[in-house]
């Protein structure tokens, strides 16, 4: 990418000419320059921290004094992968993590077609301010809202009662849960997909209809493929920020709803115990550089 | 493009369900500002506006609001230079690594928060660091960077590079064309990626539970009052306050960016 | 990955390298398992007299500890501000006074099921009885109790006490239930809350050491494994029976206020605050007995302001603040002069709270305590709290 043109004028000033010669002769200096600061920041602040986090899952602590013991060992590792209550856990983070996601994408798609196609400029300025807005109340508030409405006495019951219907006791259940996590992320998951659907220009819909394609048809095979990087992005959003929640399962979540962020949050709290603690935090890591590795091949990064 | 006319009923109609969906709770916690009780049941047992004057002249709501507005336009201040930094390094650049980088860059939001939180809290009180309002806003700057790169990098990549090109060419030396081209082009997503980064901040409870010492903001407050239990109605008011005051910087931005900041893409590059 | 990259990123682990190794080598662990074990702070002389107030004092508490009744009358006769941190759990406390308070904090009120964790890491030290004039009015029990007072030095001064009661919604159990078996029985599936926290099996251990007694479980904070093992398996069979299990006073509140249970393990607040807003309850002690806590108030290791703290231990130690704050929380002071002012305020309240009771009622009351893997008979094969831990996080499922 050579951009002097050759014979251009040169410019006044004294000092500054040799940088800009600097920045010609050696043009990836600029890119390292301005990667620098943020890097710094990076590896010495939050890669340093990940690293110790790391090394810490491999120490233990003393049962007594509860201080941590600096001896090599990985049995941490051992009662993570061995105790079958851990694997249930991490099977239901993951799982419902993974449906909450389902729900999102099989909410928002439509409506972001509807922003990103249909409604006219004026109405589409409105609802993205629209699905904007809930993530200025706060997610407490939000959740705690739902305890309302889910709850034995609440908003769903006497709704339900009021035209005959049984009481449906979702409150303090998975089921619960995943409500509420739909709900959350759901913000997150429409504006990238609305972001993906609105760069598919229109003239490729129209020659799809011209070249004889029935609607659902240019939805499948031009429309899917194209916003599938932003629900990708999206996805990424709600599966991660579900994979590491913790504050929802204890409000709105009963027995037999741990998830691997509560387990992390007491080990650090209660039991002193950071080692295992940051034992348990490599697994949401692994799953999601899993995840982010296969939504690169998708080209999701692109549309974040 | 053209609609039929059952399909366009159908995406109006599941359109107007999911708003609706999203904002019953909100409506729910406007309706109990005005809850009588401070216990949260249904049906609501009273009306009153008591709650209004009480969150008012309570002082902890208002360091808890002015610690929050500090921490956020600090932390959004540090993400704006660093993260655009880092869109315009990895933009139209590539060198053997670049994949990594810019995975690297994506960790903040995509790894739990709670993982971030004791990885700095360990790292702080390794390093002998106090938990202070620097150390909330260390905290917030990583994943607020991350969130003004992905805006800004994603705007670097829809604007066109003849621009810059032919800018150069008329003599425009580096400055310059960052001053009058590149800028204005990338100013909408600069703002976005600011709101959205100050939003995420303003709302953040994990890491900065364990990033802050004997600071509360506001989401912490909010926390500490529902476990109170008795000025619940507070919670409601303040969120409420929080949510009229952001309506129009929300539809401003949108109208900047997202909601049309560039016209439906004519034909495909 | 191009050199400029590499070499950053190798200045950077470099320096998260030396970071870690300068730091780590600052902190050893303590030399594990002897019989008698020495808190890091034992050495640690206390003052011996209270300075001038440094005019603010940083508390973590349980909500409704430091309330204004009591508090403005101190910050007008000390000048010392009162700042407060409310913890929602005892673990909460200890997570929040690592470090020795982090010089965030002077002062906790912690539970027995924290103050020999905190003890033991060092983040209180020793406190100077002599200084608090109405120590000697305190129930023999209280003074020197084992949560608080290690080799005769005492790591803080008690505050007040209660029991984990049995709270049950009338209308349910017109006849008030007179065991614990009832949280364990499959008829009340879906109805039943207990507290989300390890400790709670201690309560189990407590409900066999009656109903089995072939287990011959005499502490139920000091089990071995064959006990351990059998209080964790009832609380395993007990999971399909909880709705929830509370982690705040104020869960268990809303879950009985709103139906969603109708019998679960509480302590007093809940009660108090329940029939306040008119929900059918009642409260007991079963026949096997209860579990009970006890709240110290502790001083932090780098307390900023131990003169206020002193003066707050002072002031919180009268029989009318033991009185007004028993009243408010609803629990039972410490000191025996307050019964007195309980009547005056509340006529009947001092029998209601057990503020008179002679220290034989205690006998059936097993206070709080951190389980440590030493057993009273000198073994070291008793089930250490760690393990409680990881087997309660089994049990939640």
């Amino acid at each position: 990418m050579s951009t002097e043109a050759v014979g251009r004028p040169r410019p006044k000033g004294g000092g500054a000419v040799p940088f800009r010669a600097l920045l010609w002769r050696f043009p990836w200096l600029r890119p390292v320059l301005l990667l620098t600061p943020p890097m710094a920041w990076f590896v010495l602040v939050y890669l340093a921290s990940l690293v110790l986090l790391l090394i810490t899952a491999f120490w233990s602590i003393d049962p007594f004094t509860t201080q941590i013991v600096q001896v090599w060992s990985t049995n941490n590792f051992h009662t993570i992968l061995s105790d079958p209550t851990y694997r249930i856990i991490i099977g239901r983070t993951a799982g419902l993590a993974a449906l909450v996601t389902i729900t999102d994408i099989v909410l928002s798609f439509p409506l972001a077609y509807y922003m990103a196609k249909v409604a006219s400029r004026r109405v589409q300025n409105l609802l993205f301010a629209a699905v904007l807005l809930p993530l200025w109340a706060s997610y407490l508030a939000r959740v705690y809202a739902w305890i309302l409405i889910l709850n034995h006495t609440g908003v769903l019951n006497w709704s339900l009662q009021s035209i005959g219907l049984p009481a449906a006791n979702i409150g303090y259940t998975n089921t619960a849960m995943w409500l509420v996590f739909s709900y959350i992320w759901l913000p997150f998951m429409i504006i990238p997909t609305y972001a993906a659907l609105e760069r598919v220009p229109d003239s490729l819909l129209e020659a799809a209809a011209d070249l004889g394609a029935r609607r659902w048809r240019t939805t499948l095979d031009v429309v899917l493929p194209l916003a599938l990087p932003g629900v990708v992005a999206g996805s990424i959003f709600t599966f991660s920020l579900t994979l590491g929640d913790y504050i929802t399962p204890i409000l709105v979540g009963g027995a037999g709803s741990q998830f691997i962020g509560n387990v992390v949050y007491s080990n650090v709290g209660i039991a002193n115990n950071i080692p295992f603690a940051a034992a348990l935090a490599t697994v949401p890591v692994v799953i999601m550089a899993v995840y982010l590795l296969a939504a690169q091949r998708l080209g999701a990064f692109e549309a974040l | 493009m053209s609609i039929g006319f059952w399909s366009g009923l159908a995406l109006r109609a599941w359109a107007v369900l999911v708003l609706l969906f999203l904002f019953i709770p909100i409506l729910l916690i406007f309706f109990y500002a005005f809850n009588t009780s401070n216990i949260e049941s249904w049906p609501i047992p009273g009306l009153t506006t008591k709650w209004f004057v009480s969150t008012w002249n309570d002082p902890d709501v208002r360091t808890a609001l002015l610690l929050s507005v500090q921490a956020g336009l600090a932390a959004t201040a540090i993400a704006l230079v660093l993260g655009s930094c880092a869109a315009f390094a990895i933009n139209r650049t590539s060198f053997f690594g670049r994949d990594a980088v810019s995975l690297l860059f994506v960790l903040p939001l995509a790894l739990p928060g709670i993982i971030t939180g004791i990885a700095l809290n360990a790292f702080f009180s390794f390093g002998g660091v106090t938990l202070s309002l620097w150390t909330i806003i260390v905290g917030h700057a990583t994943f607020c960077m991350v969130v003004v790169y992905n805006n800004v990098l994603a705007r670097l990549r829809r604007t066109q590079g003849s621009l810059i090109e032919a800018a150069m060419d008329l003599g425009a030396n580096g400055f310059q064309v960052f001053r009058d081209v590149t800028l204005p082009l990338i100013s909408t997503a600069v703002v976005a990626g600011a709101m959205l980064a100050f939003a995420l901040s303003f709302d953040e409870v994990i890491v900065t539970t364990f990033t802050a010492g004997a600071q509360s903001t506001l989401p912490i407050w909010i926390f500490g009052q529902i476990r109170h239990g008795i000025l619940l109605p507070e919670v409601n008011v303040v969120v409420s306050f929080v949510i009229l005051v952001t309506i129009i910087p929300v539809v401003i931005a949108a109208r900047l960016t997202g909601g049309g900041g560039t016209a439906r893409v004519p034909a495909a590059r | 990955m191009g050199v400029r990259q590499a070499g950053w990123i190798r200045l950077g682990c470099s320096a998260a390298a030396a970071v870690i190794t300068a730091t780590a080598c600052g902190s050893t662990a303590a030399p594990a398992g002897p019989t008698l074990l020495v808190p890091p702070t034992a050495k640690l002389a206390p003052q011996t007299s209270i300075g001038a107030g440094e005019g603010q004092l940083n508390l973590v508490l349980w909500d409704g500890y430091a309330d204004k009744t009591w508090v403005d009358p101190f910050t007008a006769a000390t000048g010392c501000k009162v700042n407060q941190h409310p913890a929602g759990s005892s673990d909460e406390m200890v997570s929040l006074m690592k470090d020795g308070g982090g010089g965030n904090w002077d002062m906790v009120s912690a539970s027995g099921n924290a103050t020999l964790r905190l003890i033991y890491s060092g983040d209180v030290k020793p406190m100077n009885t002599a200084l608090i004039p109405d120590f000697t009015n305190f129930q023999t029990l209280f003074q020197s109790p084992a949560w608080n007072t290690i080799s005769g030095i005492h790591y803080g001064i008690s505050l007040q006490w209660g029991p984990n009661t049995l709270l049950y919604n009338t209308k349910k159990f017109v006849n008030p239930p007179t065991s614990w078996g009832v949280i364990y029985d499959p008829a009340n599936k879906g109805l039943v809350t207990v507290p989300d926290d390890p400790t709670f099996i201690a309560d189990a251990a407590n409900y066999l050491s009656k109903t089995k007694p072939s287990l011959r479980i005499t502490d139920p904070y000091e089990l071995t494994q064959p006990q351990f093992d059998a209080a964790v398996a009832l609380l395993k069979s007990q999971q399909p029976l909880i709705k929830k299990y509370w982690t705040l006073p104020t869960d268990e509140i809303s879950l009985f206020q709103n139906g969603d249970v109708v019998v679960g393990a509480a302590w007093p607040y809940q009660t108090i605050q329940l029939q306040l807003a008119g929900a059918p309850v009642a409260d007991t002690i079963p026949t096997e007995g209860a579990t009970g806590w006890a709240d110290t108030w502790m001083l932090a290791t780098k307390a900023t302001h131990p003169n206020c703290a002193y003066l707050w231990t002072k002031w919180v130690s009268t029989p009318a603040v033991q009185a007004m704050q028993a009243l408010s929380f609803g629990e039972t002071p410490v000191n025996t002069k307050a019964c007195a002012e309980m009547e005056t305020r509340s006529p009947g309240s001092c029998k209601q709270y057990h503020a008179d009771v002679p220290g034989s009622y205690f006998d059936n009351l097993k206070f709080w305590k951190t389980a440590i893997a030493q057993c009273p008979n000198g073994n070291t094969n008793c089930v250490p709290y760690d393990q409680w831990v990881s087997a309660w996080t089994t049990i939640k499922g």
